[in-house]
C-alpha cells in the first residue's frame, strides 16, 4: 500500500463519565469493549451483542446508544455516559432512585441499559406518560418480563428529573 | 462478537471519502451510523479491508427546504428525519415512517443515506423513498449524478452505486398535504417489517412494499387499478402482484402475500382519510 493508512490500529480519546480516557485499541474494538476492557467500566452489559437487546446502552454526547453497534473509533473526541456515570457521589441519579424506589428490576442484567435509555428519553422529552415510556423504550428488553414496574420507575423518575431541572 | 481485522480511516471531506474509496475499490467500504453494515460484520457476512468513516462529515446531516421538494442530507439520521418539521409539513409520510425505524437507540445512529445505500428489502425507508418517488444524489471520482429511485435498487443488498460513489443528498418530492399510510406488521417492536406498506396520495401517488421480495418493490398493480379509480380494497386485492416475497422463520411465502393485501387496504385506507396513521404493532 502507498498511502498513509493507520495500521489496524487507533488511538482512541473519549471522555468517560466527564473523565479523559486514551487508549490505542484495535480498529475492530466496539464501543462496548473500550469500555469493559480498556476504560475498566463493567457496569455496562453486553447481552445480545445484536442491536436488540439494549443491555449495552450508554450515553454519546448525550443520547442513548447501543454500544455493542459503535466502533469505539467512531466515539473518539466525544462524551460518552455509562451507568458508574450517573450517581453525584453517594446520591443516586433520580432516574436511579426511581428504579430503586419503584423495584424496576428483577435479575438486573437488563437494569444499566434501562436507565441509561430511559434517562435519555426523559432528557429529551421531559415528563413521560406510561405509553410514552412503553413505546420510547422498545429499544431495551427485559427476559425477567419485568416490564411493569419499570416503566412505573421511569415514569416517576422522569418527573424527578424533570423537576430537579425546574429547580435548578 | 467482534468484526474481522480491518483499517479505520475517517475521511474529512465528502472528496476526501471519494479518493479514499477510489484508492481501495471493492475492499473499502463507508460506514456512517454503521447500524446495517457493524451487524454484518459482526456476523462476517462482510468484511472490508478498510473502513471509510464518514460519519463525522456534518455538512451531510440537513433537511432543507428546496421549493418543490425537500433535500434531505445523506448522514441525516433517522432521529432528526423524524423530527423534521419540513418533513413533517412536506413529506409527513418520511417523517413519521422514521420514527418507526428500529428503537431510539438505533435510531441515534443510523441514517437515511446508510439505509438506502444498505439497499435492504426489509427496511422501511427505502420502501418509502420509492413510494414518494425520491431521487437520490450521488457523488463519485467522475462527478456528481442523480438515480431516480426506481432505477436505484438493483438486488438483494445491490444498489446502483458505484464503489467510489458517495450518497450526499436525498430528494423527496413535496407531497402538498396528500394523506399517507404507512404499516409495519412484527412481531417485536424493534424488529424488522415481516411485511411492510409505504403509500402517499395526491398527484403523485405511490404504494411501495417492505419485505416482499430481494429489494424493496413498488406494489405496481395497485398503483394501476388506482390509476383506473378502483377503490382501495380492490387495489389492495392485487398488493401481492408481481411479487417474490421470501419464506422464513417469521413468514411463509403465502402469509406474506395475504400481509400485504391487508396492511395494503390498510395504509390506502389511511390515505383517503387524508392523514397519515398505521404502523401495526
Amino acid at each position: 500500500m502507498t498511502s498513509e493508512l493507520p495500521t489496524a490500529t487507533v488511538t482512541v480519546s473519549i471522555a468517560v463519565n466527564g473523565e479523559p480516557t486514551e487508549h490505542t485499541v484495535e480498529a475492530r474494538t466496539l464501543l462496548v469493549q473500550y469500555l469493559r476492557e480498556s476504560a475498566g467500566l463493567t457496569g455496562t452489559n453486553i447481552g445480545c451483542d445484536t442491536t436488540s437487546c439494549g443491555a449495552c446502552t450508554v450515553l454519546l454526547d448525550g443520547e442513548s446508544v447501543k454500544s455493542c453497534t459503535v466502533l469505539a473509533a467512531q466515539a473518539d473526541g466525544r462524551a460518552v455516559t455509562t451507568i458508574e456515570g450517573l450517581a453525584d457521589g453517594d446520591t443516586l441519579h433520580p432516574m436511579q432512585e426511581a428504579f430503586r424506589e419503584h423495584h424496576g428490576l428483577q435479575c438486573g442484567y437488563c437494569t444499566p441499559g434501562m436507565v441509561m435509555a430511559a434517562v435519555s428519553l426523559a432528557a429529551e422529552h421531559g415528563t413521560l406518560s406510561e405509553a410514552e415510556v412503553r413505546t420510547g423504550l422498545e429499544g431495551n428488553l427485559c427476559r425477567c418480563t419485568g416490564y411493569h414496574n419499570i416503566v412505573q420507575a421511569v415514569v416517576a423518575g422522569a418527573d424527578a428529573m424533570a423537576s430537579s431541572r425546574s429547580s435548578a | 462478537m467482534i468484526p474481522a481485522a480491518f483499517d479505520y480511516v475517517r475521511a474529512d471531506s465528502v472528496d476526501n471519502a471519494i479518493a479514499l474509496l477510489s484508492e481501495h475499490g471493492d475492499d473499502a467500504k463507508l460506514i456512517a451510523g454503521g447500524h446495517s453494515l457493524l451487524p454484518l460484520m459482526k456476523l462476517r457476512l462482510a468484511t472490508p479491508a478498510v473502513l471509510v468513516d464518514v460519519s463525522r462529515l456534518d455538512e451531510l446531516s440537513y433537511v432543507r427546504d428546496a421549493g418543490d421538494h425537500v433535500a434531505v442530507g445523506g448522514l441525516t439520521r433517522h432521529h432528526d428525519v423524524e423530527h423534521s418539521d419540513v418533513l413533517r409539513e412536506h413529506a409527513p409520510l418520511l417523517a413519521y415512517a422514521a420514527g418507526h425505524v428500529g428503537d431510539p437507540q438505533v435510531r441515534h445512529r443510523g441514517t437515511i443515506g446508510g439505509s438506502l445505500a444498505h439497499a435492504d428489502p426489509a427496511s422501511d425507508l427505502p420502501a418509502c423513498v420509492l413510494a414518494l418517488g425520491g431521487t437520490i444524489v450521488a457523488r463519485g471520482s467522475g462527478g456528481e449524478r442523480t438515480i431516480a429511485v426506481d432505477d436505484f435498487f438493483e438486488g438483494f443488498l445491490e444498489s446502483a452505486l458505484a464503489s467510489d460513489e458517495v450518497i450526499t443528498e436525498v430528494r423527496i418530492p413535496k407531497t402538498n398535504g396528500a394523506g399517507f399510510g404507512f404499516e409495519k406488521f412484527n412481531r417485536r417492536a424493534q424488529d424488522w417489517a415481516i411485511v411492510g406498506v409505504a403509500a402517499v396520495g395526491g398527484d403523485r401517488p405511490g404504494v411501495a412494499l417492505v419485505n416482499m421480495g430481494s429489494t424493496p418493490v413498488r406494489a405496481a398493480a395497485v398503483e394501476a387499478r388506482l390509476a383506473d379509480g378502483a377503490s382501495p380494497e380492490a387495489a389492495a386485492a392485487v398488493a401481492d402482484e408481481g411479487t417474490e416475497p421470501p419464506s422464513d422463520l417469521n413468514a411463509s411465502e403465502e402469509y406474506r402475500r395475504h400481509l400485504a393485501r391487508v396492511l395494503v387496504q390498510r395504509a390506502l385506507t389511511s390515505v383517503a382519510g387524508g392523514n397519515g396513521t398505521g404502523a401495526s404493532r
